[in-house]
């Protein structure tokens, strides 16, 4: 018989812990499946974050390395430089990625190195019951700005893919939303890519992934994909900020 | 006839480098600051050709996380820094403690509080010697008092870092950083110990996991459990001191680093004038050497000198336990004890009879 759809082999069988709604479910598949598919489970070693994912260590089945808030891309500069034959990958939210850490991944994304980038976007701190994230969009209600995200007291939301898409050592930095069945199998393509880019030894790869956070936003899981859909993409224009050499576009 | 010991001009600073590079570590990070950037330029200059990594960090947040990475993988790695810098490094410290990761930190300190000046001084010891980040842990503390020291105490801490998978430090101040003296240098390690546990990819074994917070509540009081049990054993088989002229010592001057030379250059001036003084220097500093103060009953008052308004005197007090009088002198800022005004008021000490 064959088998035409199941668990891939590096995630465990644990449920995920995620709200109903939530992408990281969906983001953890598909990494999951990109290191099967390039069959280098055995030589990955997964950098786990601070905030909602800081648990995907009992999803993921692979060496994990839990680092400090906002510092992934460190200590996944240290696992690299000290083993450069490994795939090293983050697993990072906005807030772990952007606000706290933003110093630690500009600076890694300036030296090139050779790590893989999921980084989850939801426009929220997700964790910590929906603060304000680098990544909230204008107007946008979170619970230390009930009145809504407004420019002229906390600025604009960063745009973090072409921020990185400037910097002269980046190989490949994408934004891909997981938000219908159609985008999801871009997006899947998105995160083998990064892998292929470290690979390749080719430098800095980062797929930005837009994501749903229901509970946060205050909306059923399907609103919030809407929400997604309609507010966030317009202003997180989807596609390849920087086209990885030698890969389709 | 036996070869003589080659020995080698060196600053504090460099000796630390070159007895990490032969202790077999390949793996530096580090953010310029002085008075410690001789060590930084020495790994610059000397690690790649030793087939190593040398990687200027962005800042000491990032250092110290890179720091936990290199260790994660499974390699000896070092950062060093000093005293605002060793503040900022105190989250992955407290994070290499958590998730029992062998390493180095080097902190060649400088006056405090806040930017303070560059001037040598010991106002990092409960900083060092209390854990220094949040949660309840504490990190191994050797406290050089030469050049020799610098790189034998380097090699010994990378070891009982591996021993005990805890973070090492190795704490000096801008004197034996700076200064030069002639080092006999360690042999060039030959084997590390195997570090199975270590994330490398689960090739052919199951899973590691470098974890800094277990899943529940009931795992994070085992841990805490499985570190105080760790650091319980430290305690009891690592405590380290010099004992200079205590056999017979009424008053003991406790020093580290290098006021306790100042300490011993008293020491020696008293005891020609027929006092009986001597010296206890704590070596490690965490583990504190308390079992020291025990082997001298002879000793009827103690005299801590310290470059610092008073920071050792209460892990002294603590192991005195009230027994005998415990005195201190000592300034922050920068101040260096001169030899005669430890010489004064140990006389003060001895001539008002050693008052309890």
């Amino acid at each position: 018989m064959r088998e035409l759809f199941g668990r891939p082999a590096c995630l465990t069988d644990e449920p995920f812990l995620y709200c109903p709604g939530c992408s990281h479910g969906i983001a953890h598949r598909l990494v999951a499946e990109a290191i099967d598919r390039l069959g280098i489970r055995g030589r990955t070693v997964c950098v786990s974050s601070i905030g909602c994912s800081v648990r995907c260590w009992r999803n993921f089945d692979l060496d994990v390395v839990q680092g400090a808030h906002g510092r992934g891309l460190a200590v996944a500069t240290g696992l690299k430089r000290a083993q450069p034959d490994k795939v090293i990958f983050t697993y990072q939210g906005d807030g772990d990625l952007a606000a706290i850490g933003m110093g630690e991944t500009i600076h890694a994304a300036a030296r090139g190195e050779a790590i893989t980038v999921i980084f989850i976007n939801n426009a929220v701190f997700g964790a910590t019951g929906g603060q304000l994230a680098p990544t909230t969009l204008v107007g946008q209600v979170t619970s230390t700005y009930p009145g809504g995200r407004d420019p002229s007291w906390v600025g604009w939301p960063i745009r973090v893919a072409e921020l990185l898409a400037q910097l002269p050592a980046t190989a490949y930095i994408a934004r891909e939303a997981l938000t219908t069945p159609q985008r999801v199998l871009r997006a899947r393509r998105a995160v083998q890519l990064a892998f292929e880019v470290q690979i390749k030894g080719q430098g800095f790869a980062l797929v930005e992934l837009l994501a749903a956070c229901p509970p946060n936003l205050k909306l059923d899981p399907v609103q919030a994909l809407n929400w997604v859909e309609t507010k966030m993409i317009p202003h997180y224009p989807l596609g390849q900020l920087k086209p990885a050499k030698g890969a389709a576009r | 006839m036996q070869e003589p010991t080659r020995r080698v001009l060196m600053k504090g600073n460099e000796a630390i480098g070159e007895a990490a590079i032969r202790a077999g570590c390949r793996f530096y990070f580090g953010y310029p600051i002085t008075p410690q950037n001789e060590l930084l330029e020495y790994m610059a200059s000397h690690l790649p050709a030793a087939g190593g990594v040398f990687l200027q960090s962005e800042s000491e947040l990032a250092g110290i996380s890179m720091l936990y990475g290199a260790a994660a993988a499974g390699k000896r790695a070092m950062v060093s820094s000093s005293s605002p810098g060793i503040s900022l490094m105190q989250e992955g410290i407290s994070y290499l403690a958590s998730a029992e990761l062998p390493a180095l930190i080097v902190n060649i300190s400088r006056g405090g509080p806040g930017l303070g000046r560059i001037a040598p001084a010991q106002s990092d010891y409960l900083q060092a010697t209390k854990g220094g980040g949040h949660g309840d842990y504490n990190i191994l503390v050797l406290a050089p008092a030469s050049v020799q020291e610098m790189a034998d105490l380097t090699v010994l801490a990378f070891e009982l870092a591996d021993a005990y998978r805890v973070p090492a430090m190795v704490l000096g101040d801008g004197i034996v950083g700076q200064m030069m003296e002639p080092v006999a240098l360690p042999p060039p390690v030959t084997e590390l110990p195997p570090k199975p546990w270590a994330a490398t990819g689960c090739e052919g074994r199951p899973r590691n996991l470098i974890l800094s917070a277990p899943y529940t509540d009931a795992e994070l009081v085992e841990l805490n459990r499985r570190l105080q049990r760790k650091y319980a054993a430290i305690r009891a088989r690592e405590q380290r001191a010099e004992c200079v002229l205590m056999d017979d010592a009424e008053l003991g001057i406790v020093a580290f680093g290098i006021a306790a030379r100042l300490a011993l250059a008293a020491a020696d001036n008293l005891r020609e004038r027929g006092y009986r003084v001597g010296v206890i220097r704590p070596v490690t500093l965490w583990p504190f050497p308390e079992t020291a103060f025990r082997a001298y009953p002879a000793v009827r008052a103690y005299l801590t000198v310290e470059m610092n308004e008073g920071q050792m005197v209460q892990d002294v007090r603590l192991a005195v336990n009230g027994a005998v009088p415990v005195h201190f002198l000592g300034q922050g800022g920068g101040y260096v004890p001169p030899v005669d005004a430890i010489e004064e008021q140990a006389l003060a000490i001895l001539e008002g009879g050693l008052a309890r």
